[in-house]
């Protein structure tokens, strides 16, 4: 009897790294052995994206009310022709920018896009994002523990979103 | 098969650029196909950058994202010759990787 002790608490550890492991590969970043990337924060913020507001979506991802600031350049078309493919980029000459996001209010689903920008990376993001039809899209700066904002109307002739 | 990630990674001085452009659906499981089903939502979930074992730049996207999403940011230091990787997935655990030279 006493010889199964040891056995299985081995047993169990092999099952507890094979758990562990199994985790790592549905985090799924399939750089094999580069589990530094699978930090805490580095986890993807599905509650987020499933909020219909902007305004709850930012409650979701950041928990914090914004304020509007002018280090923060929204470049974003006036008039897009066609919803399904918006241009759309941030620069901000804050420091300690920890994460830029993207919202676009009429959408199903607010949130956009989110970027986590580490340290000795340049507060500056471009992409391309859909929207269904004429709103605001807003940009979120987190720097310092706050939030900065900047809004700004994108006319949409075509909706991006399908019928 | 070819890798669905282009990358091109440009230094000047003491920052790097890169651009990405990922081939991938990024279907938002709003539209519909042309016998009125809904096709079911498909888009990358992730993205990630990392250079010299580090993580430089981490994308988090929903459905909203265009189709062959483009993504553009930089980063400070790196060198010509340099390698950085990139990786994603998506909402139906699929994945791709692939490396590019900091030119």
């Amino acid at each position: 009897m006493t010889l199964a002790h040891p056995f299985s608490a081995t047993r169990r550890l092999i099952l507890q790294s094979a758990g562990s492991v199994a985790l790592l590969g549905l985090g799924g970043l399939s750089f094999g052995p580069a589990p530094a990337l699978a930090a805490a924060n580095d986890k993807y913020p599905e509650d987020a994206f499933k909020q219909k507001s902007d305004a709850d979506a930012i409650k979701v991802l950041y928990g914090k009310t914004h304020e509007a600031s002018d280090k923060v350049k929204l470049d974003a078309p006036e008039i897009a022709e066609n919803g399904a493919v918006v241009p759309i980029s941030v620069t901000t000459t804050l420091t300690d920018v920890i994460s830029i996001s993207f919202f676009v209010s009429e959408n199903p689903n607010a949130l956009a896009a989110s970027y986590q920008i580490p340290a000795g990376t340049v507060p500056s993001v471009a992409n391309r994002l859909k929207m269904a039809k004429t709103c605001n899209v807003t940009a979120i700066v987190e720097s310092g523990g706050k939030l900065y904002s900047a809004v700004k109307e994108v006319k949409v002739t075509v909706g991006g979103c399908g019928g | 098969m070819a890798s669905t990630i282009r990358v091109r990674a440009i230094s000047n001085g003491d920052t790097t650029e890169v651009q990405a452009l990922i081939q991938h659906p990024m279907d938002s499981g709003f539209v519909k196909d042309a016998q009125g089903q809904v096709i079911p939502a498909h888009f990358i979930q992730q993205l990630t950058f990392e250079h010299g074992g580090k993580t430089v730049f981490v994308a988090d996207w929903g459905p909203a994202v265009s189709k062959d999403p483009y993504v553009k940011f930089a980063f400070k230091g790196g060198n010509k010759g340099d390698e950085i990787k990139i990786g994603w997935v998506d909402n139906k655990g699929a994945s791709d990787a692939t490396t590019a030279k900091i030119q």
